[in-house]
């Protein structure tokens, strides 16, 4: 009778320490795993660089500029009058991505476009900044790798891409500085 | 089979000692031990121990306004001197301070602008030649590095900031050299860099030689060892979780084994 | 045709796939129920571990590889942005390069066991020559690694290991000029040694394969150095075996955590620290702490060989310090021929049991610490002597066979009749 609790006993103890052992295990490798899944993420110095600031003074209306930023171009374009009025005559519905220009530029910045230069179809980067590019049908940019048009406002008008050029996050420093990222 | 576990524990201490043991020092005395905040960088037995983060704002500072006209620490960012509790506009007016080289620009020029934060520390030579041409034909150490580089480590760098005297009767000094206690073969090219009062600390802190000396080798220890005190957290909770597993799993093993033996 | 399907798994994937390629059944022969000699002390727990150390190994190495710059201009600058700015980089280099310690101290130990217990004997050569292969892999493997990182140890490591081979009569000069790709240690020396570095231990790997299947052939040998009689003498593998290994795992990554958290740079070399530079070289070049007793042997010779009587040079020094380091090893390959008593274990023999631990162990201390040392008196006395011992311990063992009266051996492993002070001994 004795004999038989022992035994009992000791069953239900046993399973506990194998199960203690084995979640400790569990969790010891998943702990470990941590840091090499982390070491792929973007390390301190490239955070560094996330933000860039940009000098506009040089950039003359109706010019555009390359800048680089993490790694892609960002496209900065000094609008002339008649690009701005253009990009805002279009009736918002008839967009594959509706969004009204005033939305992409920021108030009393309405030249200034601010654009990700990397087409959302498959990642190519569209022509059109610097002079005697193509800037397609609609004025703006011409994607070479499968055709996508961009307006004056860099949002998609004709062509495989389903969305607009991406506006970064950026403020304007001075009247003639703005910092990106 | 006892007296084999006690040999092979004797073995692998040996093991661990024969590389100290290695690093006899040439003919320089050995510097003697200092106290440390954080216990010094390659210490063991300092679990719990951190940086003196005041110490090593005035070492930068130290580091700054004496060293840095001749010494590198390239490995450094200006953005690093947040982790020893310098402010965010405080990085930025150090990085401003300085002229970077950068470039090219459009025209394929190079140019220079105000130091950013994720800049590296702007080093005083353009070059390893140049700095050895300005230095009597021998660059002047980076000091990024310096504390884990040398043997001693904190006790050396302190000991040799401290060490200059005057070369004792007979020690033949060549031009352009000094005479130091703790640098190997007692004649440094480095004249003695920190003096009484030499720089003039913001928080108030007489800056006698020994506090000058001291603050600057905390400051050169972070920048060797950034990682020191994360490091040392990290390991008291690996160790304290394998200690409790292995436990368990000794419970375990006996367990199993009981109904073997 | 030949095998119907005979898997029995409660799991109908792990069944269905079973039935097609049986690595279950597998799995569970050659780790679940395989016959494991019940009497294992805590020395066998480090094959088990030299294989989670490799596996560690290539695992934070491969981590390591995707920060590394392969390139003397930058690979130093690359290792401490890995220390510096790379999430959780510190620890994963700490964690490869003291790992490179760890293994050898794991091999070392596993090493002297199978050589206390005769683990090398018939019919388990083969397995002892794949760990001598294994060894070999390790030493290069951590040779190159080390070199990676480009500070002036390695660079001077590199300088004077790969000018060993200039002590090889007429083609020594060509061959070093084609490891080194140059005329000194440099770019394409850095790049080939780490291409070596990332593909040597999968090449390791496979020879542990091959000494693991060779083991499961052969079983096990055990402190008693008597073959398993029956199944009262063995237990299977799972769950007496890989519970133990797993407690034994622990306690050593309690060790292994303690230097790579609280003493990460105490069998590094401070010059490490200090970019390559080869117009200077360092003070004391000292390899890594486990290269110590084979760098003693290199050193050791200080004399040259000639014919007796004449001015004639058969070896010179050079030279012959590097045949006594290789051959250092090489005499390994052969212990299993030069060991002829028919007794295993060290145990059962009086004599032997004495050699091994005051003649090998302490000639590798004796090594071990000579080699670090700066190559003057008595160091190189010492390391004279080690070498003389190192090697005296093998070359003695044929005539040790003949003179030796081993004690009369255990009746089997469960029930050890005679002998039987050995036997309760755990």
């Amino acid at each position: 009778m004795a004999d038989t609790m022992h035994a009992g006993d000791g069953q239900t103890r046993r399973d506990f320490i194998y199960l203690a052992g084995a979640a400790m295990g569990g969790v010891g490798a998943a702990a470990a795993l941590w840091p090499f899944i982390h070491s792929l993420n973007p390390a301190a110095d490239t955070l560094a660089l996330a933000t860039i600031e940009v000098d506009l003074a040089p950039i003359q209306p109706g010019q555009a500029i390359k800048a680089m930023w993490r790694g892609k171009p960002v496209f900065i374009r000094n609008r002339t009058q008649e690009e701005i009025d253009t990009a805002r005559a279009v009736p918002t519905a008839e967009l594959i991505d509706p969004q009204p220009d005033q939305a992409r530029v920021k108030e009393g910045k309405d030249n200034w476009l601010v654009l990700v230069g990397v087409c959302t179809h498959l990642g190519c980067i569209p022509l059109g900044t610097s002079s005697g590019e193509s800037k397609g049908d609609f004025g703006g940019w011409f994607c070479p790798c499968h055709g996508s048009h961009y307006d004056t406002s860099g949002r998609i008008r004709k062509g495989p891409a389903p969305l607009n050029l991406p506006v970064p996050e950026y403020a304007f420093l001075t009247d003639t500085r703005v910092k990106i990222g | 089979m006892r007296r084999l576990r006690t040999l092979l524990a004797a073995g692998a201490m040996t093991i661990a000692g024969l590389t100290s043991t290695a690093l006899a020092a040439g003919n320089a005395p050995v510097p003697p031990a200092q106290t440390w905040a954080h216990g010094g960088v390659n210490s063991f037995l300092s679990f719990f121990k951190g940086y003196d983060y005041a110490s090593v704002q005035r070492g930068f500072q130290v580091y700054k306004e004496v060293c840095s006209s001749c010494h590198a620490m390239h490995l450094l960012s200006y953005r690093n001197l947040l982790d020893v509790g310098f402010t965010e506009a405080e990085v930025k007016a150090i990085a401003a301070a300085q002229e970077i080289t950068a470039g090219p620009n459009d025209q394929g020029e190079m140019f220079t602008r105000p130091g950013l934060p994720a800049d590296r520390f702007k080093s005083p030579f353009p070059n390893a030649q140049a700095a050895a041409a300005a230095n009597g034909g021998k660059a002047p150490p980076d000091l990024s590095l310096i504390v884990k580089a040398r043997a001693h480590h904190e006790d050396y760098i302190y000991a040799l900031l401290t060490g200059y005297t005057d070369a004792p009767e007979g020690f033949e000094l060549s031009p352009g050299s000094n005479y130091n206690k703790y640098f190997p073969g007692n004649a440094i090219a480095m004249a003695q860099p920190i003096y009484e009062n030499g720089v003039t600390y913001t928080d108030g802190t007489p800056a006698t030689i020994e506090q000058q000396a001291k603050d600057v080798t905390n400051f050169m220890a972070w920048a060797a060892e950034p990682k020191l005190e994360e490091r040392r957290r990290v390991g008291i909770m690996v160790i304290l979780f394998l200690v409790f597993f292995a436990g368990i799993m000794y419970a375990a093993k006996r367990r199993l084994w009981s109904e073997v033996h | 045709m030949a095998h119907a399907p005979q898997s029995n798994f409660e799991n109908p994937v792990v069944n269905w796939i079973d039935q097609r390629l049986p690595i279950f059944t597998m799995m569970n022969k050659e780790y679940g129920s395989f016959p494991t000699p019940r009497n294992f002390n805590y020395f066998w727990n480090f094959g088990a571990l030299a294989m989670f150390v490799l596996v560690t190994m290539i695992v934070s190495g491969i981590f390591l590889a995707m920060h590394y710059t392969n390139n003397t201009a930058m690979a130093f600058d690359s290792v401490e942005r890995i220390m510096r700015d790379v999430n959780w980089g510190w620890m994963i280099r700490y964690i490869h390069a003291n790992g490179a310690s760890m293994f050898f101290i794991v091999v070392y130990i596993h090493i002297f066991r199978g050589i206390y217990y005769g683990s090398y004997k018939a019919p388990r050569e083969l397995i002892w020559i794949f760990g001598v292969i294994i060894l070999l892999l390790m030493m290069g493997t951590a040779f190159m690694g080390y070199v990676l990182p480009w500070g002036q140890m390695s660079f001077w490591g590199a300088t004077v290991i790969t000018n060993l081979f200039s002590a090889i009569p007429v083609v020594g000069e060509s061959i070093v000029t084609l490891l080194w790709g140059g005329f000194s240690v440099d770019n394409p020396t850095l790049n080939r040694f780490f291409a070596l570095h990332y593909l040597l231990p999968f090449v390791l790997l496979a020879v542990v394969v091959l000494h693991v299947a060779a083991l499961h052939i052969a079983g096990s040998n055990n402190p008693l150095g008597i073959e398993p009689k029956g199944p009262q003498d063995t237990l299977p593998f799972h769950p007496y075996y890989t519970t133990k290994d797993i407690f034994g795992l622990t306690i050593f990554l309690i060790f292994f955590a303690s230097f790579v958290f609280f003493a990460p740079n105490m069998l590094g070399h401070p010059d490490n620290y200090i970019p390559a530079d080869p117009l200077v070289t360092p003070a004391h070049i000292v390899p890594e702490w486990y290269f110590l007793p084979f760098y003693a042997i290199l050193r050791s010779i200080t004399f040259s060989i000639g014919l007796p009587f004449t001015d004639v040079v058969l070896i010179d020094a050079k030279l012959g310090g590097v045949l006594a380091m290789f051959g250092s090893i090489a005499i390994l390959f052969v212990l299993p021929w030069l060991d002829n008593s028919p007794v295993r274990s060290a145990r059962f023999r009086p004599i032997f049991r004495w050699w091994v631990l005051l003649c090998l162990v302490p000639s590798f201390f004796m090594l071990g610490y000579a080699g670090g040392k700066p190559a003057e008196q008595p160091y190189v006395l010492i390391g004279q002597l080690g070498t003389v011992m190192y090697f005296a311990f093998f070359l003695l063992l044929p005539i040790i066979g003949r003179i030796e009266k081993p004690l009369p051996l255990p009746a089997s492993i469960a029930n050890p009749v005679l002998g039987g002070n050995a036997a309760t001994a755990k």
